[in-house]
């Protein structure tokens, strides 16, 4: 979709949303909205789409209390904001908007958090993701390196710009907003999404992405949604395989299912954001045996995680099943720098291409 | 103080007090207090004021107020040494009498009274006293002193109370015309009787042991008198004041081994009473809620005693701070000690958090709890008489009386927070929903809109409308109380009304426009619709329901 569409889209359904409740009123009905239930008791697997998505469990928002009604009323104020945003074409931070409001007197939020959710559920509701708003998170994205040419529109006219020929040696910077983004070609075989800045820098040095045809992918921990559609879109429009390289702990284990099947406060944009064919390559449990991994002992908020992890439905194969037994057994746990012990090259000369390559992927 | 309320009451009048307080120097004050009761009479003056220890009610088995004071002549005594003046007592017992002023003072070492001067006077009061002491002292406990004034006040709104502290004039106003019934005394009960009380007794009697037993105590019969006499080792025809001190000792001890039955607790004990604690607090305290409750008459050692008390929430109480706990004895305020005192254990023993009022040991928040403990003995922890002892007796009697307006408490505070809800939505509906509908039409860019029927709906009103769609005018009526209404709807308009469903009752033309009137019953929830082709305009009206109960719209405006 492209930037016009989505903006004329965003601003149909939010112009919607406000009708609704004006004829909500006008029939003399207390406006309402519904929405799905934000909880994690209300996260289904979807398995048509293999993506989590929100469950059936539906919440009633209707502006017949106090605290309600004042939610719609800041809802409105929010939907008019961007209504006018939309129309100079500007943009603002999700920041910016929570000091903005600071003059709508009794719609005025208390907190960020408070307009980061009221915009997330706007988003459910118009079913149009926040870049349509013109509204951008604060951090910024993380890096993309490796054979793989984009059009950027920017503010300052379109750029194309070749992820290695053209940038640093830290790469293409994911902007917020990744709609802005034209994924033009690439000359890769497959893409590596990297949990650590460490091993992202380690394997730009080594050449891993010339030597073998890969797009590395910084991750920078638990991904912003940019990163995560970026993913997205290189699977899908390139059909690139996506592995998904990370630390040995159940932390990381929930970077990877949230980059493959999506995650509670983004499950309405699941089927956007999530990858389901990523796969997992490491740290696996059974590498730091293999490999005789500098490691450390499980805490015991790791083995929780792992026991909740065991009943989780997305790690219910038989991989997964045998690998976290096996951590529980070990009681170990090894990050990703830990292949330095055997050498700075040994991850990219010896364990990548192995491990590629029982995957399939090589 | 204390001895002018019990006057009064011995005399079956409603108190009228004054309480002077006046500098005289540097650290030398006045204190006037006077009172309308029924006086002393002239002979009897220089011993009540003059003598220690004299107390005229010493050894009577009643409920006074007389038990808590050091004593009128200890104040007397306490001036003589810190200024060496002594006190001035005017009293009249008669409006046929003259009034007397007497100037008294102490003999420090025989404890006899010395007149000063003694002379008849004329005085505007028909009868009462009035004490003037001038002694050493300070004022820096003058907001303690107002506070005993005013909580002496709420357990004795029968009195009025004036009071002048060096200027400063205040008046703690009657709000009851009842006079207290004042408590009858009662014949000691054997096991509340002290040895020394019962020697005196034994030497004023002539009487032999068993008859002296029937007749000189509360709920002893002959059977017990044996009893008695038997568990003491005498023969109970042995004069009882030829006993010896041993043998005395004895029989007190007796006392206590043989059944006999309560003592009698209604005639020798008044308590305030629940209407009169809520009339006394309600005018020193400005509060939401008020309870009293008072317990039946019970018996500890002996000893009957009644527990009453009052819960208090909101007003002007402070809403972050403990609970404000007055303690009363005999319907005297004690302000010392409450650590130590029975009746603050027995308040913070209490699980309050059940009756929906936090606690930190002490219930906390806008909360007042009033306890009087009333007794012909009340016992104390000390003899400066600030706490009074936790007897089980009296603290289970303070625990039940406690929980039972808790749980009238947390009615009320129930009720409270279902109107608060009720509140919270009428704000919403009538505040803030005519907000989102002024920011929901500038966003659609549509005309304003008109909000009122939610109103209705939401406050449970009748909601008439009227709107027109599509060439069909639209009329229809909610019912959302809670009663059936039979209601008259007027519709007048330039519309003929074709094709009119439900036919009306009534229908009038005068000149171009048409008058259409329905009857319509609903019973609550329900609605009535009515169509006909047409243009719309006019205006429509609703009969048969309190303004304040319907709201009627057109929607076409």
């Amino acid at each position: 979709m492209s930037k016009q569409e989505l903006d004329t889209r965003a601003a149909k359904s939010l112009l919607a949303i406000a009708d609704t409740w004006y004829q909500q009123m006008k029939g003399g009905e207390i406006p309402y909205i519904t929405l799905p239930t934000r909880t994690k008791q209300n996260i289904a697997f979807d398995d048509q789409t293999e993506v989590w998505k929100y469950g059936d469990r539906e919440s009633m928002r209707s502006a017949s209390t106090e605290k309600s009604a004042v939610h719609l009323l800041k809802m409105a104020y929010v939907i008019g904001f961007i209504r006018q945003q939309l129309r100079e074409d500007r943009s603002s931070t999700l920041r910016e908007l929570y000091y903005i409001t600071e003059g709508w007197r009794r719609a005025k939020f208390e907190t960020q958090d408070e307009s980061n959710y009221l915009v997330e559920d706007l988003e459910i509701l118009a079913d149009i993701p926040r870049e349509g708003f013109h509204l951008r998170p604060e951090e910024d994205g993380a890096g993309v390196f490796g054979p793989l040419r984009i059009r950027e529109s920017t503010r300052r006219g379109d750029r194309v710009l070749h992820c290695r020929d053209d940038v640093g040696e830290s790469g293409y910077q994911i902007p917020n907003n990744l709609e802005t983004v034209e994924l033009m070609d690439h000359s890769a075989k497959f893409v590596v999404a990297i949990e650590t800045g460490g091993m992202y820098a380690r394997l730009i040095e080594n050449g891993f992405d010339e030597d073998y045809h890969a797009i590395l992918v910084h991750l920078k921990g638990q991904p912003a949604r940019s990163t995560r559609r970026l993913l997205h879109r290189l699977n899908e429009q390139f059909h690139l395989p996506v592995v998904v390289f990370t630390d040995g702990d159940p932390w990381s284990y929930r970077i990877y299912a949230s980059v493959a099947y999506g995650a509670i406060k983004s499950a309405h944009m699941s089927e956007l954001l999530a990858t389901p064919e990523a796969k997992f390559l490491g740290v696996q449990p059974t590498d730091i045996r293999v490999y005789n991994l500098p490691s450390d002992k499980l805490t015991e908020k790791d083995v929780e995680a792992l026991k909740a992890e065991l009943t989780d439905p997305r790690f219910a194969t038989e991989y997964w099943k045998r690998e976290i037994n096996l951590q529980l057994e070990m009681q170990l746990k090894s990050e990703q720098q830990a292949f330095a012990a055997r050498g700075l090259d040994f991850v990219t000369k010896e364990y990548l291409p192995t491990r590629l390559a029982d995957m399939g992927v090589l | 103080m204390d001895n002018a309320l019990d006057a009064c009451e011995e005399a079956g009048a409603l108190p009228d007090l004054f309480i002077g307080i006046r500098k005289v120097s540097d650290e030398v004050y006045r204190i006037t207090v006077e009172d309308n009761g029924p006086g002393i009479v002239p002979a009897q003056v220089p011993f009540v004021f003059g003598k220690l220890l004299y107390g005229s009610r010493f050894h009577q088995v009643r409920q006074s107020r007389g038990q808590q004071g050091i004593g009128i002549s200890a104040a007397v005594l306490y001036a003589q040494l810190t200024t060496g003046l002594p006190t001035v007592v005017i009293s009249r017992t008669d409006p046929k009498e003259k009034a007397h002023r007497f100037e008294l003072a102490i003999h420090v070492e025989s404890n006899e009274p010395h007149i000063v001067s003694k002379k008849e006077i004329e005085w505007d009061r028909t009868h009462g006293t009035r004490v003037e002491i001038e002694l050493r002292t300070s004022l820096t406990a003058k907001k303690r002193l107002v506070e005993y004034l005013k909580y002496t006040s709420v357990v004795n709104p029968h009195a009025r109370i004036q009071v002048d502290i060096d200027g400063d004039k205040m008046t703690f106003e009657r709000v009851s015309a009842e006079p207290i019934a004042c408590p009858q005394a009662i014949q000691p009960h054997p096991h509340g009787i002290e040895l020394g009380a019962l020697k005196r007794m034994a030497e004023a009697s002539p009487a032999p042991l068993s008859e002296f037993l029937v007749s000189s105590f509360s709920r002893v019969g002959k059977k017990a008198a044996a009893d008695i006499g038997a568990a003491a080792g005498l023969e109970p025809g042995r004069k009882v004041k030829a006993l010896s001190a041993e043998e005395l000792k004895q029989l007190h001890a007796a006392f206590q081994s043989v059944d006999v039955p309560a003592p009698p607790a209604a005639q020798c004990l008044s308590p305030i009473g629940e209407e009169l604690i809520r009339q006394g607090l309600d005018k020193e305290f400005q509060l939401d809620f008020v309870k009293a409750r008072t317990r039946p008459p019970s018996v500890y050692g002996g000893h009957p005693f009644v527990v009453e008390a009052a819960i208090g929430y909101g007003g002007r109480l402070p809403s972050d701070d403990r609970a404000l706990i007055l303690r009363f004895a005999n319907r005297v305020p004690l302000m010392y000690q409450p650590g130590a005192c029975a009746i603050t254990q027995s308040v913070s023993d209490v699980n309050w958090k059940q009756y929906g009022i936090t606690q930190q040991g002490l219930p906390m928040g806008p909360l007042l709890i009033l306890v009087h403990v009333a007794s012909t003995n009340v016992p104390f922890t000390s003899e400066s008489k600030d706490a009074v002892a936790a007897i089980p007796e009296i603290s289970k009697e303070i625990d039940l009386v406690l929980k039972d307006l808790g749980r009238e408490l947390k009615q009320f505070l129930s009720r409270r927070d279902r109107r608060k809800a009720q509140d919270d939505r009428a704000r919403a509906i009538c505040s803030i929903i005519p907000e989102i509908a002024v920011k929901v039409a500038e966003i659609v860019e549509k005309p304003p809109l008109d909000v009122s029927p939610i109103e209705g709906k939401i406050m449970r009103r009748v909601v008439a409308k009227k709107w027109t769609a599509d060439g069909m005018v639209h009329l229809s009526l909610r019912n959302y109380t809670e009663k059936e209404v039979t209601l008259t709807l007027y519709d007048l308009s330039p519309d003929e009304g074709t094709g009119v469903k439900p036919k009306p009752a009534y229908t009038d033309r005068a000149g171009d426009d048409f008058t259409r009137v329905w009857q319509v019953t609903l019973p609550p929830d329900e609605g009535w619709d009515a169509t006909y082709r047409g243009r719309g305009g006019g205006r429509i009206d609703l009969r048969g329901v309190e303004d304040s109960q319907k709201v009627v719209v057109d929607l076409d405006v």
